[in-house]
């Protein structure tokens, strides 16, 4: 743990600019460790007290070619000294590897940015794998933009030549001069990141050493080139002061390991024992990867041999007595859906996650998108309703996650927790909660016959059916996928029976509406010219694209919906109070049309389906549009 | 339950629901049906304490009538339910109900994985060799040339040997019966002390789609001189101990010889050893015609259980560590706002 340090050095801060928020992005081969080097980066921007937002953009490849355009790796970073919801529209700072890292990301950059670059890099070979005719860092190309560059990898080599390392594993000291370099810019201590290299490379302390070297080089290197060492390019340095925190333990937390987190403590507040199956997908395999090791918690982890087994395994555990979860990414839950039915129709608490990424089939695994809500809310055969949550943030993750086990082991039923693969790999801080300001919910198994029998299918005021687990003496019933009698469970395929049980189960799910906050405004006013109304990862951009306007004057509220399915009770006369509502989505139009449908209003699609986040300005503009 | 409880003998009829059975009249399903509820009550398990995990299709809707827990789930699937079931409560006495489709067609990858694994379970599957819920199509078991409604000119595919697959899987007990056998309850019996996956083939005569399939070793008549019972520790005799199985040192193949005034020995008539895997191979897929049909336990030879792996691991991981959830929200890289 560290403190936050709320001034660095004042004497060096006087003589820099402060601006109240940069964006910076890594870009480098996926070998490159650009992830690794803006992970470090960002726990240095904890460190310094800022808020901030990540966007992590990797290729799909494990190690693409070196050098093509398509095997770049790049990690984004919105830092600042007031609220940050996104990940920023465009970098201010660009950090590029070699030209291919170059050519895919200067485009964003914005008009005036920093463009530093490792000319070392920039040789025939890399040049062409770039598709670069001539060398851009010479022809004036960049001429929008500042450019410094310098031989990273000369200048790496040579801070870790007294280690005797090989030349290979020399450059790949080259992330952590380039993060020196960074932590120079930007006014940051190097003491954390000292420790963390000794820690990681405890083993191996040459390496250690190798690359704190390296990390102090890159470090010197801004120092020197400041105060005009001949042949060093100078650098504009920054400070970014620290964002006003409420007091409290902070840590950093991406969306798998909140949902990892969140499901344990649903499970704590349940009561209950959690089991969990899975199967190795991207960006959901995080998940499985955090919770195997969380075996003290009463949790068990099994991977399963495909999608279809890590569902049903889960739903058996849960049979058994334990909260069944299961997470995937779209094409998984396409494989899970037949065992989702199987649960809706046994009525037995399960959790299904679902990073989404870009579909439809393999699509597009490592990017984000939001195209599987309908997946999520309709894509089932027969009617077979359940309940959908989906979360904001990374740290929003963690409490969407206790509220899908409340709901799946109150009304017992699946529900779906829909998260994406941005919010999976994003990093942002998160206040550390007080677990013990969470209500438990704790669940009571049925161990007894009840006064006028047992009833395997029998309701609670809730339309719930008790939970038995089997063990139970005088409780023995039989569940499975043919339609159920109602109260006994037998099998019954009677007309009337079928519409019963078919209203039950429709009753339930709709009747979670009345056990869920009511939907409240999270920036505007109750009723109004326009909503904009969002669900998921989208929260960042709309939230500061709706604060920017309403500083202009505009009449302009941001909705955001987390219970997809049901939705609050309140939300059809909420969206009905604006003159104009829009809904900004990473797909073409699912959640508009599950509004339009629920609600018959006009709401207005704004779609964005490019495997990245919304810019704030693309929101901004539609807004402005909206209220022309 | 403490130690000091007796431990009161169950009859077959409390292991029956009030269910009315559905089976065709005369489905073979009903003679394993009374096997199993006979076989029930010499194991020592109590009904509360058992589950019956069935997938989809005639045999699967077992446990329907079985006075236990049960859960009918969805196609090819029992055994990863019945993996759940068995991980979240390794007490429970876990029995998969499944047919030739159901556990070797759209299951088979579930079947390979669970004997893989050998999570502790019986696994009878039902081998009618048809696809009888879907109103008789061929099934992955079916004989070549075998017609049907969606193989009008007979079958081209060579079928799956199950006790194969489930040798070639990693299974530490396989065993084979059929409906109508007396000697069914004994295999059963031996399924369930087994600890571990323990694989049963059983031959059902569906006498709708399929009838008879199986009379050529299954008929009473002639029974000694085709069905092979193998016995740990006796030799592999048959047809009234005149013939016997013995080895062809020279081809390294399984043989039929004759064996004269019982002297087996002479005859070179293996003594059947359940732990011999390499002959468990070789009775898998001894073709029926030329050589009897070996039936009973063909091998057992059990290791350490998935189930009890996990639990193990998941105790010594958890040995001296107290669960505290606050802590763990708090690990990670932390600071501190003032």
């Amino acid at each position: 743990m560290a403190t936050a340090a709320r001034s660095i050095d004042t004497q060096s801060q006087a003589d820099i600019p402060h601006p109240e928020a940069v964006v910076v992005r890594f870009a480098g081969d996926s070998g490159d460790g650009m992830q690794l080097t803006g992970g470090q980066f960002t726990l240095s921007s904890a460190l310094a007290g800022n808020d901030f937002a990540t966007f992590p953009d990797f290729p799909a490849e494990i190690r693409a070619p070196q050098g093509t355009l398509f095997g770049v790796s790049a990690f984004q970073i919105n830092f600042g000294s007031s609220d940050i919801e996104t990940a920023g529209d465009a970098p201010d700072v660009l950090i590029a590897m070699n030209p291919a890292a170059l050519k895919t990301n200067a485009p964003d950059l914005k008009p005036g940015g920093l463009i530093i670059a490792d000319d070392g890099e920039f040789n025939a070979r890399n040049l062409a794998k770039a598709q670069y005719d001539v060398n851009p860092l010479e022809d004036g190309s960049l001429g929008k933009w500042q450019l410094v560059h310098f031989n990273i990898s000369q200048l790496t080599m040579d801070a870790v030549k007294p280690f005797g390392l090989g030349n290979k594993e020399a450059l790949r000291c080259k992330n952590m001069w380039t993060l020196g370099l960074a932590l120079w810019m930007f006014d940051r201590d190097r003491e954390p990141i000292v420790q963390w290299l000794k820690d990681k490379f405890a083993k191996n302390p040459i390496l250690a050493d190798a690359n704190i070297a390296a990390l102090n080089a890159g470090h010197a290197y801004g120092e020197t080139a400041e105060i005009g060492n001949p042949g060093a390019v100078p650098i504009p340095r920054k400070h970014v002061d620290a964002a006003p925190a409420e007091a409290g333990l902070y840590r950093t937390i991406n969306g798998a390991d909140a949902a990892a987190m969140g499901l344990v403590a649903g499970c704590q507040l349940a009561g209950v024992k959690m089991f969990f199956g899975g199967y190795p997908i991207t960006p959901a395999s995080s998940i499985l990867h955090a919770l195997a090791r969380f075996k003290e918690y009463g949790v068990t982890t099994f991977q399963a041999e495909d999608e279809i087994a890590a569902i049903a395994s889960a739903i058996g555990a849960s049979y058994a007595g334990q909260l069944g979860v299961t997470s995937s990414s779209g094409p998984g839950i396409a494989l899970k859906t037949e065992a989702i039915g199987l649960a809706v129709m046994t009525e037995l608490p399960l959790v299904i996650v679902n990073s989404q990424r870009g579909g439809p089939s393999t699509g597009l695994p490592t990017k984000t998108e939001q195209s599987d809500l309908y997946q999520a809310v309709y894509g089932r055969n027969g009617d077979t309703p359940l309940p959908v949550i989906a979360a904001r943030s990374p740290g929003d993750v963690f409490d969407c996650a206790i509220e899908a086990v409340r709901i799946a082991t109150q009304f017992m039923t699946p529900v779906i927790l829909l998260t994406d693969g941005y919010i999976a790999n994003a990093a942002e801080p998160w206040k550390v909660p007080d677990m013990s300001s969470y209500k438990p919910f704790p669940v009571s198994f049925l161990d007894h016959v009840p006064e006028g029998g047992f009833k395997p299918y029998g309701r609670d005021a809730k339309l719930a059916r008790p939970w038995v687990k089997p063990g139970t003496p005088g409780l023995l019933h039989r569940i499975g996928g043919i339609e159920k009698e109602v109260d006994t469970g037998h099998l019954n395929y009677s007309p009337a029976n079928h519409q019963a049980m078919t209203d039950i189960r429709k009753g339930k799910v709709d009747g979670i509406a009345s056990h869920i906050p009511d939907q409240d405004v999270c920036l505007g006013s109750e009723g109004g010219k326009l909503a904009v109304v969002g669900w998921g990862s989208t929260f960042g951009p709309i939230h500061q694209a709706v604060r920017r306007m309403r500083v202009k004057g505009h009449d302009v509220s941001h909705i955001h919906v987390r219970h997809i399915w049901p939705m609050p009770g309140n939300l059809g006369d909420l969206l009905r109070s604006y003159d104009k509502v829009i809904v900004p989505e990473m797909n073409t139009g699912q959640f508009k049309t599950v509004l339009r449908d629920q609600y018959l209003i006009d709401a207005k699609p704004l779609n964005k389906v490019s495997g990245q986040p919304f810019r704030i300005h693309e929101i901004e503009a539609a807004i402005e549009e909206a209220l022309a | 339950m403490n130690d000091m409880t007796p431990i009161q003998k169950s009859s077959p009829k409390d292991w029956e629901t009030d269910q009315e059975v559905r089976w065709c009249p005369g489905c073979g399903d009903y003679a394993i049906l009374k096997a199993v509820q006979r076989t029930m009550p010499e194991l020592g398990s109590t009904p509360e304490n058992t589950v019956f995990v069935s997938g989809i299709g005639c045999s699967s809707r077992f446990p329907y009538y079985m006075e236990t827990y049960g859960f009918h789930t969805i196609h090819g699937r029992a055994p990863a339910v019945a993996t759940g079931v068995k991980l979240a409560n390794p007490d429970l006495d876990v029995w998969i109900i499944t047919g030739d489709g159901d556990a070797l067609s759209i299951g088979g990858n579930h079947t390979m994985h669970l004997l893989r694994r050998n999570l502790d379970c019986q696994i009878l599957l039902f081998n009618n060799e048809i696809y009888g819920l879907t109103k008789g199509q061929y099934s992955p078991t079916s004989r070549v040339g075998t017609k049907s409604p969606s193989t009008p000119f007979g079958s081209v595919d060579r079928p799956a040997t199950p006790c194969a697959f489930a040798l070639g899987s990693g299974a530490r007990f396989v065993a084979r019966g059929f409906d109508v056998s007396k000697h069914l309850p004994d295999v059963l019996k031996a399924a369930h002390a087994h600890k571990g996956a323990a694989f049963i083939e059983i031959f059902q005569n569906c006498i709708v789609y399929n009838k008879d399939v199986f009379e050529d070793f299954a008929a009473p008549k002639g029974a000694e001189a085709r069905q092979l019972w193998l016995q740990d520790g006796q030799p592999m005799l048959f047809d009234g101990g005149t013939k016997g199985i013995a080895m062809d040192m020279e081809t390294l193949t399984l043989k039929v010889v004759g064996v004269a005034e019982g002297d087996w020995q002479a005859a070179g008539v293996i003594v059947h050893n359940v732990k011999n895997r390499a002959i468990a191979h070789m009775l898998v897929e001894m073709p029926f015609g030329e050589f009897p049909m070996a039936l009973g336990v063909l091998y057992d030879d059990p290791r350490p259980t998935f189930d009890s792996a996990v639990v193990e691991q998941n105790a010594k991981l958890s040995e001296g560590k107290t669960p505290d959830l606050q802590a763990l929200i708090s690990k990670g890289q932390t600071w501190t706002v003032e």
